[in-house]
């Protein structure tokens, strides 16, 4: 008898774009940010970059809000998409 | 500690998970893997974790992981870390990643026959307090008072202290961490990854839909969960317990604030009497009571 094993191999976009689940946009306001980071850390979907200031990649942000929250300085805001 | 700012970039979670938004797992496991590595092989039983990998043939986890059976975790990963013995790739680390459900009470005969046997690897619990992947069901680590579909006027018996009975097993290494206090826990990784033998590691993850919370404050929660006293991070080093980062500060300096401001975000406990408050209230007295005295202890022989 033979079996087979599944096997998956790492992808980017393994559930597609997921920026399209998203009902709410973090805006991130560079004049405010003091660059702590946190939001990049604690972002559950890896999707903030660390460039000269944080940036979010809209493809895949789900709008989950936690990076707002986290601000300490209130840099970022949650704004409704235009759909 | 090492500063958030120095945590490495390199991104083992990779963007366009199945998880839902504002999700506990995927803050916890991205700085986990930061901490542990490329060279570490994922053990995951059925759970959330095997879902938010997304669906064959692709998957959101950039290092080798084994889905396994629900019970199977701490067996396989023994058998994992046997292999890599044999094949003299010692530097590589097997690491099961479990809810609380396959920890607490479906993988707790491989996980306490493991420990016991002294194998050579991580076992993390993600506690996110009940089953979520199948919508929501008590385990042995829902709090009281909680709701869940199976405890829907509140869950009447007080959660188990899974800590203290790993802690039964002798082993070299047990933490408890929170997503919230993320450099507290990058540095609980990357001590348990220099140390040989069974190390556990069990950290606090609210679950929005489950706790009934908006998405937008998973690590808020996981904060006031601390703050309260509610979930304490310790760290056992061959035995020998410490508290830690914000914990260790509400043993002298800080006081803990009140279990209200935890209880009173999570609609799961919407329903709770003045009665299960206090419940609650006792339950966290004595857990204290229980830190403070083997702090003094220690006070006394130094
Ligand atoms: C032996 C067995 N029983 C039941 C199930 C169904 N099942 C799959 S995931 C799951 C819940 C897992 O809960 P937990 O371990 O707490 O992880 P979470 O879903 O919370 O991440 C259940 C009951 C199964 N896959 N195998
Ligand atoms: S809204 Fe959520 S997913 Fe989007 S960048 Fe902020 S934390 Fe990340
Ligand atoms: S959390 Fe706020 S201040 Fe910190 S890096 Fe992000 S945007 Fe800047
Ligand atoms: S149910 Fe909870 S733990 Fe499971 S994927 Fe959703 S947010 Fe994460």
């Amino acid at each position: 008898m033979s079996m087979k094993t599944a096997i998956s191999y790492p992808t980017e976009g393994g559930m597609g774009e997921t920026g399209s689940w998203r009902v709410f946009k973090p805006v991130i306001d560079e004049s405010k940010c003091i660059k702590c980071w946190l939001c990049w850390i604690y972002c559950p979907e890896g999707v903030i970059v660390k460039k000269e200031y944080p940036e979010v990649d809209y493809e895949y942000c789900k709008g989950c809000g936690v990076c707002a929250n986290e601000c300490p300085v209130k840099a970022i805001k949650m704004e409704r998409e235009k759909k | 500690m090492v500063a958030i700012k120095k945590f490495p970039e390199e991104e083992y979670i990779l963007k366009g998970t199945a998880a839902c938004p504002g999700c506990p797992i995927t803050i916890a496991l991205r700085t986990a893997l930061k901490a542990l590595g490329k060279k570490t092989i994922l053990i995951v039983p059925a759970s959330c974790s095997a879902v938010v990998q997304s669906l064959v043939p692709k998957t959101s986890f950039g290092v080798p992981t084994l889905n396994i059976a629900f019970a199977a975790s701490a067996s396989a990963a023994s058998g994992v870390a046997a292999a890599l013995k044999m094949l003299g790739k010692e530097d590589v680390t097997p690491v099961v990643w479990a809810g609380d459900g396959g920890t607490y009470d479906i993988g707790i005969q491989a996980l306490s026959g493991a420990f016991e046997r002294g194998e050579n690897f991580i076992y993390v619990c993600y506690n996110n307090q009940m089953y979520s992947n199948t919508g929501i069901q008590r385990s042995g680590a829902t709090p009281y008072g909680a709701w869940t579909t199976t405890t829907w006027t509140g869950k009447k018996e007080i959660q188990k202290e899974l800590g203290e009975i790993v802690m039964a097993h002798h082993i070299p290494y047990i933490a408890t961490a929170s997503i919230a206090y993320i450099d507290d826990l990058y540095d609980k990784m990357k001590k348990a990854k220099e140390i040989n033998g069974p190390r556990y590691i069990e950290i606090l993850a609210p679950c929005p839909p489950g706790w009934r919370f908006d998405m937008s404050k998973t690590v808020e929660i996981a904060r006031l969960a601390v703050q309260t006293g509610a979930w304490v991070l310790y760290e056992a080093i061959n035995g020998e317990v410490k508290l830690t980062s914000y914990s260790k500060m509400l043993l002298k300096r800080k006081e803990r604030r009140p279990i209200e401001d935890y209880l009173k975000l999570q609609g799961r406990f919407r329903n709770l009497t003045e009665e299960d408050i206090n419940k609650i209230k006792k339950n966290i007295d004595e857990k204290w009571k229980r830190y403070m005295e083997i702090y003094k202890e220690k006070e006394e022989k130094q």
